[in-house]
């Protein structure tokens, strides 16, 4: 083996690495998204709908700031997949809206007001 | 100061935000200063420091006069100590700690209770029921925790003094200093006294006993929230002095002297505990706890010819491991517990020391839907070297069926050696020939208290006329499978301590109603029924001097804030005692005791946010009950006896204090 060669391989096992290490996930990755909702029973809901998604272990949502602090698995879940659960059971969350079938079946004191 | 710190720091041990499982209550935003939450799992009613403010006094024993749940019963008529009774059981079936630190056991049970000052109490949790496995086995009928004031949220001076028609005086002082962001220190001195003898109803007999307690406490807290540590240290030290007895005993001249009859209590205490918890910054559900106490408690006493001292040394230790299985609504709890008890216990001359020590592990996981149902389910496994090997499994759920209202479920075991002498001081103040076991290998001859509790509670608020109110009852029952029972009821001249042959248990039912119907003014109200049912040795019968019924009212009403604080606040207190059934007794007694109701009342005016002054009466319709000590005349005669107390013996008392701030 050459020189060359040698250090070629540990290039590449060095990059592996480095790559493997970039894909590691946070276990306990910490998010804040805004969640749109009014009361307690929309807390409830909101909460419950996020811990439903398997990976997610903590969510709190706040009913002044309206904000869902959320401890997620990122091995088994993404941001994506909770924002989109919290918005199948009729509220707004991240980037994920809520469709306007969904929205309609929340409870009368949980129609929060709509951006159109 | 420095090296102190971090020597303090290295001794230290515990904390527990964890082993808030059962206890934890939600901080609501209303002023109530009782408080019932619907969303928590076990029968839980927290205690604010605003309620024990609504009562005269003072210490620990005294501050449940205002809270349906505990009675406060009359203990013998020399000591003056009061018990507090739970689901009619007293409170040696009762779990009782001090920041989750079993505190009143063992050689302490009589009089433990008064060696908290009220002053020092941030809240109190009383739990109905079988309660968590976290903190052991020996629970039976309810836990009550008792949290102090914390250094780090502590303000710099108050000052507190208080007097009474009674003779007694009062004085609290709590300093505290913050040393750094971290470290925040608090000093809270107490000191109480009784000065005058008192014989209102002229049989001779102090009413209450003279006394003096000094009692200091220096805590230490750390705080690290970015790091996520928490730390206490508590150092305190009490010494508490009572004599009664006859009015011109003079313990120096007739101790032991067989002309006058006199009485003397003495108990030092020495306390050392420290916390210490970590709560992992990146997983906020996760959490370590790891507390540690040391304390020796010393009590020399004599009652008239008759000594009993105990001395007991302890050492308790706890470490627990708070975590989710996958998400918060699946909670679980796991840890050990070590404890060691070494008792000097010496009665009326016979030897009875002993050493007792525990180690048992513990699992506890709840469960919470987010929404309308949670479940507790713990188990614990024990190794005791006299109660032996065994499992202590309890269970609370909870279910809010529509809105506002909440069902909870309870059922558990607990297990116990009884201390039968310290449990039952009283039975020295009596010539009663006393009698203990032997055909058993145990602890005095006698088996473990083993019993079963189940409850269950509905609790529903509503509005009438648009003001909140709420209404609920509580159904328990105890069953005990070996009881150490003390019979009463054999005969007049003896007293003895017997292992349950047959049947006990308490039945307890408690309705609750209360009501709010203009702002700042709260009606409270309760009417408890208790069937207690015990095989004594010739009789089958309820336990003595335990009330079948009972009534609770509690008015309180304040004026609104005015802008500086400036406050008027009224509270009033009427209880209802129906008839007792008494003990056999040397001197003819009725086989029942008469109903009697006692009214208690106070004013507080607050000037400020940083000085109140408070006036009050207890006992306003004077009640007192008729010769509590029998055979007064003759007290070293076959008759004297003054275990059979029902009622108030001290008549109509007036106090007044006041309170100074410095924030």
């Amino acid at each position: 083996m050459t020189m060359k060669k040698i250090v070629f391989i540990m290039l590449v096992a060095l990059f592996g690495m480095a790559a493997n290490a970039q894909e590691k996930k946070n276990k306990n990755a910490k998010h804040s998204i805004e969640v749109n909702g009014n009361c307690d029973q929309c807390k409830k809901r909101i909460e419950k709908a996020a811990l439903s998604v398997a990976g997610v272990k903590s969510a709190v949502w706040d009913t002044e700031s309206h904000r869902l602090s959320l401890i997620v698995n990122e091995e088994k879940t993404s941001l994506e997949k909770v924002e989109a659960a919290i918005a199948k059971v009729g509220h707004d969350a991240g980037s994920a809206k809520a469709t306007p079938a969904d929205y309609e079946n929340l409870h009368s004191c949980c129609k929060y007001d709509r951006n159109p | 100061m420095r090296l102190l710190l971090t020597a303090l720091l290295l001794f230290v041990a515990l904390f527990t935000s964890a082993q808030d499982t059962l206890q934890t209550i939600s901080v609501q935003s209303n002023s109530r200063s009782l408080k019932k939450s619907l969303s928590v799992t076990a029968n839980t009613t927290v205690m604010t420091s605003k309620e024990l403010l609504k009562a005269a006094c003072c210490n620990l024993a005294e501050s449940f006069e205002t809270n349906p749940s505990i009675d406060v019963n009359f203990s013998d008529a020399l000591t003056g100590a009061r018990q507090v009774r739970m689901l009619g059981l007293t409170s040696p079936y009762l779990m009782i700690t001090e920041e989750n630190i079993p505190s009143v056991r063992g050689a302490s049970q009589a009089y433990g209770l008064t060696f908290t000052p009220g002053t020092w109490i941030e809240s109190i949790q009383i739990t109905k029921g079988a309660g968590s496995v976290v903190n052991g086995y020996e629970s039976i009928s309810g836990q009550i925790n008792t949290e102090l004031l914390k250094p780090a949220n502590d303000i710099p001076f108050f000052l507190n003094v208080y007097g009474s028609t009674d003779a007694r005086f009062e004085i609290n002082t709590h300093l505290n200093h913050k040393l750094s962001d971290k470290w925040a220190s608090s000093l809270f001195l107490h000191g109480n006294s009784r000065l005058t003898k008192n014989d209102m109803n002229n049989d001779g007999f102090l009413d209450n006993p003279l006394g003096n307690q000094v009692n200091v406490m220096n805590r230490w807290q750390y705080t690290n929230a970015e790091k996520g540590w928490v730390g206490f240290v508590n150092l305190r030290f009490m010494n508490d002095e009572k004599q009664t007895g006859q009015l011109d005993y003079v313990p120096s001249r007739d101790k032991f002297g067989g002309q006058l009859w006199g009485s003397e209590i003495n108990t030092k205490r020495y306390d050392l505990a420290t916390k210490i918890g970590y709560v992992f910054p990146d997983m906020p559900f996760q959490s370590i706890g790891f507390q540690n106490a040391l304390t020796y408690h010393d009590q020399d006493s004599y009652f008239g010819f008759r000594r009993y001292d105990i001395a007991q040394t302890s050492y308790y230790s706890n470490l627990i491991f708070n975590s989710i299985i996958s998400n918060t609504m699946h909670k679980f709890a796991t840890g050990l517990n070590f404890a060691y008890d070494k008792y000097d216990e010496n009665v009326l001359g016979s030897d009875l020391g002993r050493v007792d020590n525990s180690i048992g592990g513990f699992f506890e996981y709840t469960y919470d839907n987010t929404d309308n149902f949670s479940l507790v389910a713990g188990i614990r496994a024990d190794n005791h070297n006299r109660l032996g090997a065994f499992f202590t499994p309890r269970l609370h759920l909870r279910y809010n069926p529509w809105k506002d209202a909440v069902v909870r479920i309870s059922g558990g075991r607990g297990k116990r050696a009884a201390n039968i002498f310290a449990e039952n001081q009283q039975i020295f103040a009596t010539n009663r020939a006393i009698a203990w076991g032997s055909e058993f290998k145990g602890p005095y001859g006698m088996k473990p208290e083993i019993a079963w509790n189940y409850g269950l509670s509905f609790n529903q608020k509503f509005f009438i006329f648009g003001q909140p109110a709420d209404a609920g009852f509580d159904l328990y029952r105890t069953d005990f499978q070996n009881q150490v029972y003390v019979d009463w009821y054999a005969s007049g001249n003896a007293v003895g301590f017997y292992n349950l042959e047959g049947k006990s248990y308490v039945n307890s039912v408690q309705v609750d109603f209360n009501y709010e119907p203009v702002k700042h003014l709260n009606i409270r109200s309760a009417y408890k029924y208790y069937d207690t049912f015990t095989d004594y040795r010739q009789i089958s019968a309820e336990r003595p001097l335990t009330p079948r019924h009972r009534f609770f009212t509690n008015v309180e009403y304040a004026t609104h804030i005015k802008e500086n604080g400036q406050r008027w606040k009224f509270d009033a207190t009427w209880n209802w005692t129906g008839t007792q059934r008494l003990p056999v007794t040397a001197v003819v007694l009725p086989q029942r005791s008469p109903a009697f109701s006692v009214v208690n009342a106070q004013v507080t005016r607050t000037f400020s946010s940083v000085f109140e002054v408070y006036a009050g009466a207890e006992n306003l319709t004077n009640y007192k009950q008729k010769n509590p000590i029998l055979g007064a005349d003759d007290p070293f005669g076959q008759n004297f006896d003054a275990s059979v107390v029902y009622a108030p013996v001290f008549g109509q008392m007036f106090y007044a204090g006041f309170r100074f701030k410095i924030k």
